[in-house]
């Protein structure tokens, strides 16, 4: 039994909330795709520590932008591509701040990893309703993946998966804020904002301004 | 018959202007000018005017036949339209409209437009009536949006029922987008077999075959019934018996949409005429009893029946001299029209002159959409004078229709036609 | 989703209609794609039943399932070999011993999909039975509206033609009701289905009248075989009344969308020039056709089969 913050299915619009789930969660974050109500926290919070405020996150992303400009020895064949939901915001901020340091807007694409998820067979999820986005071409390119946690794995495998049905790129590059170790799946991260390991029962929120209303990387404990 | 073009100007004088559309009967004098009505009034006589004098004559809208045969194309040597026109000028009739079981038969919009342009040089006002299936046969809707815009102002498949009723069904439903009423010959054609005559005990005694009422009121049940089913129009043509009225009566106390006809021949004749086996009293529906006559009679006065239309119908003399199983269907009708039912309505049965005259022209008139205001200034003079009390017998002098099957002769008519004005032309009696 | 078989749009809720279409948008991003594949369906079995010929609408279940990675198979079968009742019975339940996940079925009867969920534990989507129901077709013809407009309450739609004998008429009817569109029914009377104003919409002979007030207009097929009969007098005819000519249009100084489930009879109902205009989603109809069933395959046969009834 959990009480964290409570999750509630929406579309993208944000016209509501239904009364159907679609989800049933049993902690598996990684695939989370939906916006918290911040204001359904019940009262009796358990502990939440703020692990990162808006200043780091923004010196994290500052410096993966180096790191990817940097490993890449500059911006040729690079395209940023973000895992919805909040890989997106986080691939526009690595791409601005690429053009302010190198002079070149990089492409940017984002993915809907719902389609090729690996459990489709033991649940229904519904796709965002603002999906997959890949517009230019990605043979030979350098594909930074960019999403804000890294946990099981199993998304980045899916977001591969998925991008197969694009092209075939030179390189894919992992981004992540947060790796939060507990790989299922033989999978590594190129460029990493923070390490925060966490143990079993620990969750870990990344909220973002451009969807959230604030920057954030929080760890929360469940009572058991 | 005087056929003769209308001078410029023409001042009817001192007659009766009797108006069915405004209910009035006023004593007065119209100026004619042009073909068309100047003034109603008193008018002084000028120099220039051709008087006619009304003394005594009642002034009237020119009638409205709308159920006649005129037999173009296919059959010229019975009527064509010019002769038909005389005939219908000669009853006072400035419109008629033509039943297409013509050879071609009217189904199709190209024939339409052949009896409209036909019908312009004409002397009466001729409207074409487009078959309801393709031949008449039955099994095909014409393309009755087509005829309606060539200038069909009703359907029909007379001569022939539509016995199909899922044919009739879609028809009135068809017919519902244009709201045009339909017109079913009633005739269960099973339950007719080889009748001539009505059933009873004068085709008893006469030994001919016939047919009971029950041939043609079942099937107007039916059509009324899929009316009130369908929302279409429905105009009951020729009714002739007992049992068919009330079913018409019945229907038109829920339904508006229903209207009726009667002829001339079934409110004067009754089967008892039939004795002398004269082939021009043989028609369908047949002439029935006399009591069927006086709920045809009693059904013109309640407003069941709504007009009066004649069913003229000319077949050569050759057709009718055969006996009388061979004989066609059918008499002529139109110069018959007024004196008998003047005589039988008015006369014998008190119904107001008035009345009558509505059933001739502002009635049928209604039933097919034609402008009634016919008194007002302005409008091309479309007008019948009558004396409504002349005592005559009906002769063959007296018929103008290329052929002269009419039972009427020397018989007794009560009021005559005696000047008919259309399209700025003249006939007089 | 509300209701485990997709029979009809009679009762269907409006959020499911709308997580439809919601899912064909992203499926159709899907169709874009260079590999047009995805494996949601991995594993699953559906099977085609089709007792009416019907070349297009199951090309595109097909073209769905396939995209969605599940394994297809087809059974046509004809109503005269097969005699109606007992066999029907058999049918269904040598499917069932072969344990499928789904069907679709196309059947000439009325609620035979109906009939069929009681012998059958899969799932049943309709696509098409009768002169009764195509759901999948309303669907995908309030997808291609939804695409165009971006919203479908209080659209303006007008579905012109033989109406008594199209099976696309109630479930579009049934469909855009309950999204909030305004339906209107124009075609010669003799097509129009008796009592059908009670379903809450308008019918109106005058095509002149419906295309002024309209938004979009669906434009059904006129089956040459009912011309010539007791219900339509000729081509012509129904040309002169109800055909979407060009020169009709142009009467009209306005923007229509126009719509034709297909296969079009040029120069019957539609003009050639009328249908390939840019003002016809024709063609757009038939690619949001094979997204809109894959996002019904994907909802109704997602995840685990007792989690489906949620």
């Amino acid at each position: 039994m959990y009480f964290s913050l409570s999750f509630k299915p929406f579309l993208r619009d944000g016209k509501g909330s239904k009364s159907t789930s679609y989800f049933d969660f049993h902690g598996t974050e990684s695939y989370c795709q939906e916006v918290f109500y911040y204001k359904e926290v019940p009262m009796a919070s358990p502990k939440i520590k703020n692990i990162m405020n808006a200043e780091s996150i923004d010196r994290s992303i500052i410096r993966l932008a180096h790191e990817i400009l940097e490993r890449n020895h500059g911006v040729e064949k690079i395209m940023l591509v973000g895992i919805l939901s909040r890989g997106e915001p986080l691939a526009k901020r690595l791409q601005s701040l690429i053009q302010k340091i190198s002079g070149s807007k990089t492409p940017i694409g984002f993915l809907d990893i719902t389609f090729h998820r690996d459990d489709f067979r033991d649940r229904l999820v519904v796709p965002q309703v603002k999906g997959t986005d890949i517009n230019d071409p990605i043979d030979d390119k350098i594909i930074i993946l960019v999403d804000d946690v890294l946990f099981t794995g199993r998304t980045i495998r899916a977001a591969m998966d998925e991008l197969n049905a694009f092209g075939r790129p030179q390189k894919i590059q992992l981004a992540v804020l947060v790796d939060r170790g507990h790989r299922e799946i033989p999978i590594k991260a190129d460029f990493i904002g923070k390490n925060i390991p966490t143990h079993e029962g620990e969750h870990i929120k990344v909220l973002l301004k451009e969807i959230d209303d604030k920057d954030s990387v929080l760890l929360t404990q469940s009572r058991n | 018959m005087n056929f003769s073009k209308l001078k410029k100007e023409v001042l009817l004088k001192g007659g009766q202007i009797l108006d069915p559309l405004t209910k009035t009967n006023v004593k007065g004098d119209i100026l004619i000018k042009d073909g068309k009505i100047k003034a109603i009034g008193e008018i002084k006589s000028s120099k220039s005017a051709q008087i006619i004098d009304c003394k005594d004559l009642i002034i009237t809208h020119g009638f409205c036949d709308v159920h006649a045969h005129f037999r173009e194309p296919g059959r010229e040597d019975k009527e064509t339209l010019e002769t038909g026109s005389m005939a219908a000028l000669a009853g006072g009739f400035t419109r008629v409209c033509v039943m297409p079981n013509t050879n071609p038969p009217i189904d199709s919009p190209e024939v339409i437009r052949y009896i409209v342009d036909r019908s312009e040089e004409c002397p009466i006002y001729i409207h074409p009536i487009g078959a309801i299936t393709k031949g008449q046969e039955g099994s095909e809707l014409t393309e009755m949006g087509a005829m309606l815009a060539e200038g069909a102002v009703a359907f029909s498949d007379d001569g022939l029922p539509v016995t199909d009723s899922s044919m009739m069904r879609n028809a009135l439903d068809y017919a519902t987008m244009f709201d045009i009423p339909l017109i079913n010959h009633a005739e269960d054609l099973c339950l007719k077999k080889d009748g001539v005559m009505h059933e009873g005990i004068i085709s008893t005694k006469l030994g001919l075959p016939s047919s009971p009422d029950l041939t043609e009121s079942n099937m107007v049940h039916r059509d009324l019934s899929l009316t009130l089913l369908t929302g279409g129009r429905l105009h009951v043509p020729h009714v002739s018996s007992a049992k068919s009225l009330e079913h018409i009566r019945l229907s038109k106390k829920s339904n508006e949409k229903v209207t009726a006809e009667v002829t001339p021949h079934h409110l004067f004749f009754t089967d008892n005429d039939l004795q002398g086996f004269d082939t021009n009293l043989k028609v369908a529906p047949p002439i029935r009893t006399i009591s069927d006559k006086k709920a045809l009679i009693k059904a013109v006065k309640d407003g069941t029946l709504d007009c009066i239309a004649t069913d003229h119908a000319p077949h050569t003399i050759e057709e009718k001299e055969g006996t009388f199983d061979l004989a066609p269907f059918g008499m002529i009708g139109l110069e018959s029209c007024f004196g008998a039912v003047n005589r039988v309505l008015v006369k014998e049965n008190k119904l107001s002159l008035l009345s009558l005259i509505e059933m001739l022209t502002t009635r049928p008139r209604g039933i097919m959409g034609f402008n009634n205001n016919l008194f007002n200034i302005g409008t091309n003079a479309e007008l019948t004078i009558i004396d409504p009390k002349e005592e005559w017998i009906f002769s063959k002098k007296d018929i103008h229709s290329k052929s002269s099957n009419s039972p009427f002769i020397g018989h007794n008519m009560y009021g005559r036609i005696k000047f008919t004005i259309n399209k700025g032309h003249i006939s007089t009696m | 989703m509300k209701h485990r078989h997709l029979l009809g749009l009679k009762d269907y809720p409006a959020e499911d209609i709308k997580s439809i279409i919601d899912t064909a948008f992203s499926f159709k991003e899907v169709l874009e794609r260079p590999i047009k594949k995805v494996p949601s369906l991995n594993g699953k079995t559906i099977v085609n039943l089709f007792f009416e010929n019907s070349t297009r609408t199951r090309i595109s279940f097909e073209l769905a399932q396939k995209r969605l990675s599940a394994d297809t198979v087809n059974f046509s079968a004809s109503t005269s070999s097969l005699k109606k009742g007992e066999t029907f019975k058999d049918t269904a339940q040598n499917l069932e011993a072969m344990k499928i996940d789904a069907v679709v079925m196309r059947h000439p009867t009325p609620g035979a999909p109906l009939h069929l969920t009681k012998h059958i534990d899969a799932i049943i989507i309709n696509a098409g039975d009768g002169i009764h129901e195509h759901p999948t077709q309303a669907i995908l013809d309030m997808t291609s509206l939804y695409e165009k407009f971006g919203y479908l309450k209080g659209l303006k739609i007008a579905i012109i033609g033989d109406i008594s004998h199209s099976r696309v008429a109630l479930s579009n009817i049934y469909g855009l009701k309950t999204m909030g569109a305004e339906v209107t029914l124009c075609g010669p009377a003799t097509l129009i289905p008796p009592f059908i104003e009670d379903l809450g919409i308008v019918v109106n002979y005058n095509v002149d009248e419906v295309i002024e007030w309209a938004d979009a207009l669906n434009v059904l097929r006129i089956q040459r075989e009912r011309m010539g009969g007791g219900l339509l007098p000729s081509i012509r005819e129904y040309r002169n009344l109800f055909g979407i000519t060009t020169e009709r249009l142009s009467h009209h100084k306005k923007e229509l969308v126009i719509m034709h489930p297909g296969p079009i009879n040029r120069g019957v109902e539609i003009d050639s020039a009328v249908a390939d205009s840019s003002q016809a989603i024709i063609l757009n109809q038939v690619l949001n056709g094979v997204a809109s069933r894959m996002a019904i395959l994907y909802l109704l046969l997602g995840g685990k089969p007792e989690e489906r009834k949620v």
